[in-house]
């Protein structure tokens, strides 16, 4: 015990924050690079054009059925065969943001779709072009019922990180197997991993929280008025 | 409460200039799949006169009041509004670009039996969404406009209220300050009343005729018979799919001369 605290962590601790810095960075670009593809392809999906439509459904469907390591895998070991080959830190991130743009495409659809089609034909009927009605009546109210659910994925992807040590991107986990590797500490220092994610996830769920909280307006907090007059 | 009333109170402003059709509709015809919900509809809207919509549900009405500002789109016939054309059948039909069709929507609005205001804005940001994002005026010149019009449909005093938080009769208020502060020059009604309780009908009703003892030009689908045979300068009878009868609210009300019409008269009076 005493040795695990002030000998152990000590020792091992720096080299492993330095890959759990890694594992927000991937975690950071991945969710801001999955939310504008997650957007985009919701939008396409909702789009009069139907060949995109089809296009983007395949893409989810297939992004949803195929193990996150396996696409991560396949991204990182199978695109050099036809020329194209990214740094691991790369791949990493582009297979993950492909992946939770998947997930968080079909949650922006759904919220696209709670939103009353009334509001849709109150804008067109004041002249409000479509785009000027996504832009300001329909994502605004969108987004804000997306936040929690997006907030979810987030702290699930800063988990799925880890599988990204399998393509030798050093962060936290791949970091904590070279130090097992060297000192044959497993118990011990998988420990200290799995305490760092927990500390990682823990303050993420906070702020999503937090965000959620901030991003409540008041038109929803008065929704009990509404329902309670509703005939 | 559909009992009739004696022929009242509206204020007949006689001009002495003649009058245009603002919107001369001909031939109108709306498909959804097999189901033809109007055969062929020819109407005129003319400046300054309140038109009336009335009949059975089903028949219509709302359908062709929403091919008016192709909320939904004809299946064929002619829609001219101020001497531009909507859509047009010689022949082929042809429809004007969404680009047209939305410019027209800005100055013909719409108010609807759901209220349909964004939920998201003020009662005040709603007034001022269409004259500040559509018609790009000035913001503070947009407000004070827009809080006059809530003076007079007295909810000043809400206008920093959600949607959420007002009553129907509230909401459908709100609904007619958005689209009186487009500076319309025709506003369409679609049931503005079918969906408030009893006792907030009359606001609502109150309102509309304080517009049209404006002078201003409406087209107004209604169940509310009174309200119409007081406040119409003509009453169209839309009855499957095609204007059954037309004429003044004492012609179509006091002598009806269709079968159909007759009928409808007589199942809403019991």
């Amino acid at each position: 015990m005493y040795d695990f605290f002030f000998v152990l962590i000590p020792r091992h601790m720096p080299f492993l924050l330095e890959g759990a810095l890694v594992t927000v960075q991937l975690a950071l670009l991945s969710i801001v690079f999955g939310i504008a593809i997650g957007l985009a392809t919701a939008l396409g999906r909702l789009s009069s054009i139907r060949p995109l439509r089809w296009l983007l459904g395949a893409y989810v469907e297939i992004w949803r059925d195929v193990p996150l390591i396996v696409q991560l895998l396949v991204i990182y070991f199978t695109l050099p065969e036809i020329g194209l080959s990214l740094p691991a830190f790369t791949a990493g991130v582009l297979g993950l943001s492909l992946n939770v743009g998947a997930y968080l495409s079909e949650v922006f659809r759904a919220a696209i779709l709670s939103i009353d089609p009334g509001q849709r034909d109150g804008g067109l009927s004041i002249g409000m072009s479509r785009f000027l009605i996504y832009r300001r009546v329909i994502l605004p109210q969108a987004f804000r019922i997306a936040v929690p659910t997006v907030g979810g994925y987030f702290i699930g992807l800063l988990k799925d990180t880890s599988l990204v040590s399998y393509i030798s991107v050093s962060e936290l986990l791949r970091n904590g197997v070279i130090v097992i590797s060297n000192t044959f500490q497993s118990m011990e220092v998988y420990l200290m991993v799995a305490m760092i994610y927990f500390a990682l996830s823990f303050i993420a769920s906070r702020l999503v929280v937090r965000l959620e909280a901030f991003l409540t307006p008041a038109y929803l907090r008065a929704g009990h008025v509404e329902a309670a007059e509703r005939t | 409460m559909n009992q009739m009333m004696p022929q009242t109170d509206r204020l007949q402003a006689e001009s002495a200039a003649p009058k245009r059709p603002l919107l001369q509709i001909q031939g109108l015809k709306k498909r959804f799949g097999q189901f033809e919900v109007l055969k062929s509809v020819d109407l005129q809207v003319e400046e300054g006169k309140v038109t009336f919509l009335i009949g059975p549900s089903g028949g219509g009405k709302s359908t062709l009041l929403r091919c008016m500002n192709f909320l939904e789109r004809p299946s064929g016939g002619t829609i001219v509004f101020d001497g531009l054309t909507l859509c047009r059948e010689e022949g082929r039909f042809t429809c004007a670009p969404e680009s047209s069709l939305k410019k027209i929507r800005a100055r013909m609005p719409m108010v609807f039996q759901h209220f349909n205001l964004f939920s998201h804005r003020t009662v005040l940001e709603n007034v001022i969404e269409g004259p500040v994002f559509v018609q790009r005026r000035n913001r503070a010149e947009a407000i004070s406009d827009a809080e006059d019009i809530l003076r007079r449909v007295g909810l000043y005093d809400w206008r920093d209220r959600y949607p959420g938080q007002l009553s129907g009769g509230q909401k459908q208020r709100v609904a007619i300050a958005r689209a009186v502060a487009m500076r319309p020059d025709i506003i369409l009604f679609d049931e503005p009343t079918s969906a408030l309780d009893p006792e907030l009908v009359a606001g609502v009703l109150d309102t509309i005729k304080s517009l049209a003892d404006e002078g201003r030009t409406m087209v107004v689908v209604t169940h509310e018979m009174t309200f119409a045979r007081r406040l119409a300068d003509t009453v169209h009878f839309v009855c499957d799919g095609v204007i059954a009868e037309s004429g003044t609210p004492a012609q179509v009300f006091d002598a009806p001369k269709s079968e159909r019409l007759k009928n409808f008269m007589g199942s809403i009076l019991r």
